[in-house]
């Protein structure tokens, strides 16, 4: 009997499930590695070649030179570790999520000050239509 | 006597709540309301200093990589140092940890048939740190060691709340067969409702975490039975953290608790913060 996974009727989501994490093991993995400052300052030397190091398909290189959180986790990538890039980056963690929304970076902020995303329209694809 | 559960506390674990005691911003505008509804809390904390906090919260890719990714793990060193997330380590006290305690209950509960990962070296990153910040302030050592027990809430499936329920009942029994007079508080930590990927990022669900937390208060049983689906749906993707908040609950009483301060605020960076304090009866 096949998963239940509902869980893709979620609009706006990438549950990150086995499926997702087999196809990011290697993206997640070099993100981990940013959790050390002199990798850290290595990747910042020379991404291209840092990225190089690490058995990562082609996309999922260009994803991250692109800063396309969204590709990422598309690649299987998640987002705790992504988190390292941006840490990386200076950035902080709204600024991250924020950069997903196709929002600029005030609206989103003014967004979660109003109270946040609303549930509402949000709950399912369908509904979503 | 016997070692047993006074209270519980439940918190959100906002990683920017940390970053904003850190660099001395809790005063401003944004971060105030956060910071006064926290106010009774350390109030209360210094008033109920306990021996031990089981503290059960996530790892956040810090001390597990994909590499191996435990879904129980329970924390049986001496100490555990605040790790470096890639922003460099947060200046918090070390975290001491209560072994001897630490090994009875994983002895007890892994007999009680959940499946322990026990781990003897491990940084500890904000999801546990900063809960401490909120209750205690900025010591300079923390007020009694601390149990840290991780729950995989990063790769899906995480355990059901069904589980963490049953899990907390499994701690009680353990914390209630260890022969030291121990007063042992419980913590249960992350939430509310929150997303932090995709295009949905940023959703907040005031009902539903206002609906958690009436119902965790007086219907823990029924709660437990809501299934993964209505967390990522309604609470988010990363909402699905409140499954560890049943792990505190199931180790209190099964009689009514005492509900010492209830505090909700929306928001902390991208997050819905909601806080409770529970006593078991005396």
């Amino acid at each position: 009997m096949a998963l239940d996974k509902s869980y893709k009727d979620v609009p706006g989501t990438t549950i990150f499930d086995a499926e997702q994490s087999r196809k990011g093991y290697h993206l997640n993995q070099f993100c981990m590695s940013l959790m050390k400052s002199e990798n850290r300052a290595r990747f910042k030397a020379g991404e291209r070649a840092y990225l190089d190091e690490w058995p990562m398909t082609e996309d999922q290189k260009q994803a991250v030179l692109a800063r396309d959180l969204n590709r990422c986790i598309g690649l299987g990538g998640n987002i705790y570790f992504l988190a390292k890039i941006g840490a990386t980056d200076g950035k902080s963690f709204q600024q991250m999520a924020g950069s997903m929304t196709g929002m600029t970076e005030e609206e989103y902020r003014d967004m979660m000050i109003r109270g946040g995303r609303s549930i509402e329209g949000n709950r399912s694809i369908g509904e979503k239509k | 006597m016997t070692a047993r559960i006074t209270a519980s506390v439940y918190t959100s674990h906002v990683p920017a709540i940390g970053a904003a005691i850190d660099l001395g911003k809790t005063a401003e505008p944004y971060w105030q309301p956060v910071f006064t509804g926290y106010e009774r809390s350390k109030a209360w904390m210094t008033a109920n200093k306990p021996d031990v906090i089981f503290l059960v919260y996530n790892d956040h890719a810090t001390a597990f990589s994909l590499e191996i990714i435990p879904t129980f793990a329970i924390g049986c060193a001496a100490e555990f140092k605040p790790a470096d997330e890639g922003w460099g380590p947060r200046p918090v006290p070390v975290v001491k940890g209560q072994p001897e305690l630490a090994a009875h209950i994983a002895q007890s509960v892994i007999l009680d048939d959940f499946d322990l990962t026990i781990v003897n070296r491990m940084d500890v990153d904000h999801g546990l740190t900063v809960p401490l910040s909120l209750m205690c302030g900025e010591p300079d050592a923390w007020p009694c060691p601390v149990i840290p027990f991780a729950v995989n809430v990063v790769q899906y499936p995480v355990p059901s709340g069904r589980r963490c329920y049953h899990l907390g009942k499994a701690i009680r029994k353990a914390v209630e067969s260890y022969d030291e007079p121990l007063n042992v508080q419980i913590w249960g930590t992350g939430g509310m409702s929150h997303q932090l990927q995709g295009p949905r990022a940023g959703l907040i669900n005031r009902e539903f975490d206002n609906a958690f937390l009436d119902q965790l208060i007086a219907d823990p049983e029924t709660l437990s039975k809501k299934p993964h689906i209505d967390y990522i749906r309604e609470a988010g993707s990363e909402g699905i953290e409140l499954v560890m908040w049943l792990v505190a609950r199931g180790a209190m009483a099964d009689t009514p608790p005492r509900v010492v301060h209830r505090f909700y605020h929306v928001p902390a960076s991208n997050t819905a913060v909601g806080h409770l304090i529970l006593e078991n009866p005396r």
